[in-house]
């Protein structure tokens, strides 16, 4: 006869952070009519792989690293093809780049990009800044990823920690208008200092006209139709 | 009316300069005692590889700031990927980085076979085809680093030497993928066609006319006096000034430091491989140049490696078999380029009419990637080279971000040019081997 199991362990809630990439109505996307008989069809696409400490491996390293020097930084954590992403709060990235840069366990001195997206269906956090750091002392590679709401757009920067930071922030307040405080010199650097709107979020067109050939009319790449979405 | 025809009026930032004596000019221009001037060097200045503009505060020919100016090359490629397939954003996003273009094509493909999940399956011939093509697509990116910066110098037998060199690469990569540059041949899922028939005996006559004139760069440059002099000393950033601005590549190497991803983070196979990283001690611009001939040397030895290995996987499959991934790479190389192969084009216009409706249905809408987002490194020409690939699960990239070396060392230029003379600004310059189409994108 089998022994009684052990205990299991508690079950802890995952931190509600929005996941959400997109959603889908109808089999064609949301734009077309739709005469297939699919109209009522709807998925949900989330960013995957959100797990509960303890993780596994060098990730539960740095994550026990991060929650003794700054406890409450750390919103949701990702596991996802073998590469993790924090998902961290705006105000205490400041402390939390120090840390990280900084602490024996973690020394994460490169901060190779910042880079921003867009997420329109994360109503309240549509704006991340993401970070890809790189550990050159222990050969590991981190996303920090801060979610701010289209409305109020800032995030503190992390030049006073990781210089080469600079450009990287200033391109993603460039194409998102994500507003980093703290920057040296927060100025539009690929696009004209006078440029109006923010180009790489998603509700700014890609520009571009139709093509006319022998009659027929192909919309612009923005506006064509889109099967599998 | 005073004889001195250059006036201050009114405004201290402003004078006229008239017709005088030269010896009044140069005495009033020191009472002045303002002697620093701003030089806009570029957009359109050659020496600065591409349309970079410096705003250089000279004293005298010295440089006491420098501030590059970006963005004249932007063309939006990041966004534009967002509205073609994952397969077409191969044919944009080889445009950024355009000299290193195969880099920027494999790195692309890595994250978005990372996001499929594929990594792992991946046929060790279209490991070593992409391998292959990489390492010759790396020397002719140095050359062209090696080059441009000898012209730079009045050197212009270097950047002869080079070119020549770069057209044989280059006409080996035509050979294999149907064009000299711009290529969309590493893809996901694999390679877009297998090496042609006679593709080893290609490889093997490429090693050895490289071999036998690759050093001839160095023969020309390395114990010259004056080339020496002009790089020597120029361009200096240790290894706390290069970790404080996450420089990679040959300028990090250039410290002593044997960080080179292909040995730390391989990918491709790049652990199979036997070869050296190349470092130096000097932490300036000359250091950085025979990083860049030795790192030639060793490309060629691992080409030959790609050799035996393309040997001995011959007929087995290049790419991942996958009816989706594979249905945009059904392609032969012709005269003019890349095309429809005869053998798919006769498949689904004669035999079969499932054929035609797949092929139809594949080439429209592309393929799927499930959701998720993963960031992939290599070790490009220049450094390290990234790309931050997102999915929402569909047809299309949800956004591609590509971290190109360049973009990341020219934030270098104040630290390698402030407080040296103007001419050493463009050597400085020259030594960080940045590439605008990867720096504007």
């Amino acid at each position: 006869m089998s022994e009684t199991p052990p205990d299991a362990l508690p079950v802890v809630p995952l931190p509600d952070v929005p996941t959400i990439i997109d959603s889908q109505e109808g089999i064609w996307g949301n734009t077309s009519p739709d005469v297939s008989g699919f109209g009522g069809l709807a998925r949900r696409y989330d960013m995957p792989g959100q797990v509960a400490p303890p993780l596994e491996g060098w990730f539960a390293v740095v994550d026990q690293a991060i929650s003794a020097k700054v406890p409450d930084a750390v919103l949701a954590r990702f596991v996802d093809r073998g590469e993790l992403t924090l998902r961290v709060r705006p105000d205490l990235l400041p402390e939390l780049a120090r840390v990280l840069r900084d602490d024996p366990y973690l020394r994460f001195e490169v901060c190779g990009s910042v880079s921003g997206v867009h997420y329109p269906a994360q109503v309240g956090s549509e704006l991340h800044a993401v970070y890809h750091l790189l550990s050159i002392t222990h050969n590991r590679r981190l996303r920090l990823e801060v979610a701010v709401p289209e409305t109020n757009p800032h995030v503190p920067s992390v030049t006073a920690t990781w210089p080469m930071a600079n450009w990287h922030e200033r391109e993603t307040y460039d194409m998102f208008g994500i507003i980093f405080d703290g920057h040296p010199g927060l100025t539009r650097i690929l696009m004209p200092d006078d440029w109006v709107g923010w180009p790489q979020r998603k509700d700014y067109p890609l520009g571009g006209i139709d093509v006319q050939f022998k009659g027929a009319s192909t919309p612009a790449a923005d506006n064509r139709r889109s099967y599998a979405r | 009316m005073t004889d001195i025809h250059m006036e201050n009026l009114g405004n201290p930032d402003e004078f006229v300069a008239g017709g005088a004596d030269w010896e009044d000019i140069v005495t009033a221009a020191r009472q002045r005692a303002d002697d620093t001037i701003v030089v806009n060097m570029g957009p359109q200045h050659p020496s600065t590889h591409g349309v970079l503009r410096l705003v250089l505060e000279l004293d005298g020919e010295t440089v006491i700031g420098a501030r590059p100016a970006i963005g004249f090359l932007h063309s939006g490629i990041e966004k534009t990927t967002e509205f073609r397939s994952w397969t077409q954003a191969c044919v944009l996003l080889t445009r950024t980085s355009y000299v290193a273009g195969m880099h920027n094509e494999a790195v692309y493909s890595l994250a978005v076979d990372k996001l499929l999940g594929i990594t792992a399956e991946m046929p060790a011939r279209a490991n070593a085809l992409r391998v292959l093509m990489m390492e010759v697509n790396r020397i002719a990116s140095h050359l062209t680093a090696v080059g441009a910066c000898g012209l730079e110098l009045g050197a212009t037998s270097v950047q002869e030497v080079c070119l020549r060199e770069r057209e044989r690469v280059l006409e080996f990569t035509e050979a294999v993928t149907g064009l000299r540059m711009n290529n969309a041949y590493i893809r996901p899922g694999g390679v877009a066609v297998d090496l042609p028939v006679n593709g080893v005996d290609l490889i093997r006559e490429l090693v050895k006319q490289l071999r036998k004139n690759l050093p001839e760069v160095g023969q020309f440059t390395l114990e010259n006096p004056i080339f020496k002099a002009r790089l020597q000393g120029v361009g200096y950033m240790d290894l706390t000034q290069c970790m404080s601005l996450g420089m990679s590549g040959p300028v990090l190497r250039a410290t002593g430091y044997p960080w080179d991803l292909r040995k730390t983070q391989p990918y491709c196979d790049y652990e199979t491989y036997d070869f050296d990283v190349c470092t130096a001690d000097t932490c300036d611009s000359y250091g950085r140049w025979v990083i860049r001939l030795n790192e030639m040397e060793e490309s060629v030895k691992i080409i030959e490696q790609c050799a035996v290995k393309l040997e001995a996987t011959a007929g087995q499959p290049y790419r991942i078999e996958d009816a989706r991934l594979a249905a945009t790479s059904d392609l032969s190389v012709a005269a003019d380029g890349q095309g429809n192969s005869l053998a798919h084009v006769k498949h689904i216009m004669g035999d079969s009419m499932e054929g035609l409706i797949h092929h139809f249905k594949r080439n429209t809408q592309g393929f799927t990637v499930p959701p998720g987002q993963v960031y992939q490194a290599i070790e490009a020409p220049p450094g390290e080279l990234g790309c931050h690939v997102v999915s929402d699960g569909g047809a299309r990239p949800y956004r591609v971000h590509m971290r190109d070396p360049g973009f990341n060392a020219l934030q270098a230029v104040p630290m390698v040019c402030e407080g040296g003379m103007l001419s050493d600004a463009v050597v400085a310059l020259g030594s960080l081997d940045t590439v605008m189409g990867g720096v504007d994108r």
